[in-house]
């Protein structure tokens, strides 16, 4: 993991050091804010939680973290400047957890600044906040796994639109399959464990345990082994298409 | 001490680099040269432990890369054909970067950035974009990240291209000086760059080594090297070219130029012979005008040529795959 430290600094540093990232903490704002308090039905619902907040939140990732994560590996081989970050002497390991973990802490920072929905609901009523905790555990995990893909994906394309793309329709299956309707559907003509254990692979599925504020470790280890396997690809994926 | 042995890597049926071996040693400045595409970059690559070879070890500084990259990579500086950089990044922080992947020690980062930036004098645009710098700067930070840890071996591909003059002579001057307890390996194509800067020169084309010693023999190698060339005032005289040839130790005489009015010839030694004083004793006895005499020292650019074109491929099949179409094809 040498070289995690140094490669997860420089990355928060493009993060917070380009416009591009403010636009994109603001348009994540908005649109949390948007589907919350007008898509959610917050007022009628006369219930102080962020159930709505959170049902939301697996959705708009479809969309903002492959935008996040197409540039991760794309550009660095497209400018060339993987040759550079490579002859140094970091680990290959330590140079794709390092890059996924800056990622994943903006998208940490961006749901901190969430918590103003918090704050709110704690004026209008009386919230179960270790549920609205697990919530957030749950939308944190959710994220680092779309990025573990967008991180894969990244690494297999120069082309930041291809990755967006590729990484957008990873995304969308791994969530669908988790679905009622479609788990419904392939019930029609699969056996019952394999439909169980296409359930099991869902990110929704698990993200909903959690979000229940029912702490199962299976559902955490499920979202962590899951980004450790997929980064694991990542460094195999980069070390077969840096020099090509 | 840089150590190749057998290195070999093939791009599907592009044999890039061809059972390639060299030894560099500490205090020699080795010059690659080679046509475009002959495997200088892709030699480097491997060398600095980004491409990983398909047969064949090196060892830098008594590491072996394949076994134990990280402390290979620890010796060396290098800067990547065309110098990438994170163009969102300054010089100032492109180096501290650096200085922190290099594991410098937090104390000593900030001097050895000024240093860098001293060297290559980019106090200037210390704080600027990256992206926003011309191309010659743009090369120059690349410089500055190679050598800011001071490192014992250089690898510089091509360090003085989309420089100006006066700022290729200061990058030679800061090679030489450097030179003296390093192992520095830099490709080009000046050949002239060759023999300001290199005590050795090693030509390769396709993957091959074709030659390798002192910048020096790869003159005297020049069919050129030992002619005289002699210009009279106006025309040539009548007799001359006949008198010429028929001295001792003249091989041949040709013409110096194509046309009917000769203004001078050169003389082609016989092998080993040097021939200045029997062409200058025979010019004064019969009294010539003469406007210019001198030796040839041979021509670089000559013996690239005769070196590089020996094995040349009479015109690439369509089967192998070309450059412009490798660059076209974006793969997904
Ligand atoms: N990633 C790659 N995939 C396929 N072919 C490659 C790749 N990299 C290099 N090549 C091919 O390998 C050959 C050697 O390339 P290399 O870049 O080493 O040449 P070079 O000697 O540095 O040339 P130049 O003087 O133009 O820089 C070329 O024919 C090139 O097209
Ligand atoms: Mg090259």
């Amino acid at each position: 993991m040498r070289g995690m430290s140094v490669v997860l600094r420089r990355e928060l540093g493009a993060y917070f050091g380009t416009p591009v990232a403010y636009v994109f903490l603001m348009i994540f704002l908005v649109l949390t804010g948007a589907v919350t308090w007008y898509l959610g039905n917050f007022y009628e619902m006369n219930q102080a939680d962020l159930r709505p907040f959170f049902a939301y939140h697996p959705v708009l990732y479809l969309a903002l973290i492959p935008a996040l994560s197409m540039r991760m590996w794309a550009e660095e081989r497209r400018s060339g400047t993987v040759e550079s970050l490579f002859t140094l002497p970091i680990t290959m390991g330590g140079a794709v957890v390092g890059k996924f973990l800056a990622a994943w802490i903006f998208i940490g920072v961006a749901l901190l600044l969430t918590t103003t929905n918090w704050i709110s609901v704690a004026f209008l009523g009386e919230p179960d906040h270790g549920i609205i905790l697990a919530g957030y555990l749950g939308s944190f995990l959710m994220a680092g796994a779309y990025l573990a893909v967008g991180s894969l994906v990244s690494a297999l394309t120069k082309n930041q639109v291809i990755a967006f793309v590729l990484s957008l329709v990873a995304c969308l299956t791994l969530f669908l399959v988790g679905q009622a309707g479609v788990l419904e559907f392939f019930g029609l003509f699969l056996p019952e464990n394999i439909v169980d254990w296409f359930s099991s692979l869902s990110l929704y599925t698990h993200f909903i345990a959690i979000s229940k504020g029912v702490l199962d470790p299976r559902d955490l280890i499920f979202f962590v082994s899951l980004i450790a396997l997929l980064l694991y690809a990542n460094a195999v994926a980069i070390d077969y298409t840096k020099a090509r | 001490m840089i150590e190749i042995q057998h290195l070999s890597k093939r791009f599907g049926r592009l044999q890039a680099v061809d059972d390639l071996s060299l030894t560099v040693l500490p205090g020699e400045v080795l010059g690659f040269l080679g046509p475009n595409g002959a495997g200088k970059s892709t030699t480097m690559k491997m060398v600095t432990g980004f491409l990983r070879p398909d047969k064949g070890s090196i060892v830098v500084q008594g590491h072996d890369m394949a076994k134990d990259p990280i402390a290979a990579k620890a010796c060396i500086g290098y800067l990547p054909e065309g110098a990438p950089l994170y163009p969102d990044m300054t010089p100032q922080t492109l180096l501290r970067f650096a200085a922190r992947a290099r594991s410098i020690p937090a104390e000593k980062q900030a001097g050895a950035i000024d240093r860098a930036i001293g060297l290559l004098e980019l106090e200037g645009v210390r704080h600027q974009r990256i992206e926003t710098l011309s191309k010659g700067f743009k090369r120059r930070v690349g410089l500055a990240q190679a050598i800011l840890h001071d490192p014992k071996v250089l690898i510089l591909d091509e360090p003085t291209d989309g420089l100006d003059p006066n700022q290729k002579d200061q990058v030679r001057e800061l090679i030489r000086s450097m030179s003296a307890d390093k192992v520095i390996v830099l490709s080009t194509h000046i050949l002239e760059e060759v023999e300001a800067v290199c005590t050795r020169a090693a030509i390769i084309s396709e993957g091959q080594l074709r030659f390798n010693g002192k910048p020096s023999e790869l003159r005297e190698n020049s069919r050129y090297a030992g002619a005289v060339e002699l210009r009279f005032e106006g025309q040539a005289p009548a007799d001359s070219f006949l008198t010429l040839s028929n001295l001792p130790g003249v091989e041949r005489v040709e013409a110096l130029e194509e046309s009917d009015y000769h203004q001078g010839w050169r003389l082609f030694p016989k092998a080993g012979t040097p021939i200045l004083h029997a062409v200058s004793d025979h010019v004064r006895s019969h009294g010539w005008q003469v406007r210019d005499m001198h030796v040839d020292r041979g021509r670089l650019d000559d013996v690239f040529r005769e070196i590089t074109r020996s094995g040349m491929a009479p015109s690439p099949r369509p089967s192998q795959p070309q450059p412009a179409q490798a660059l076209a094809q974006e793969e997904v």
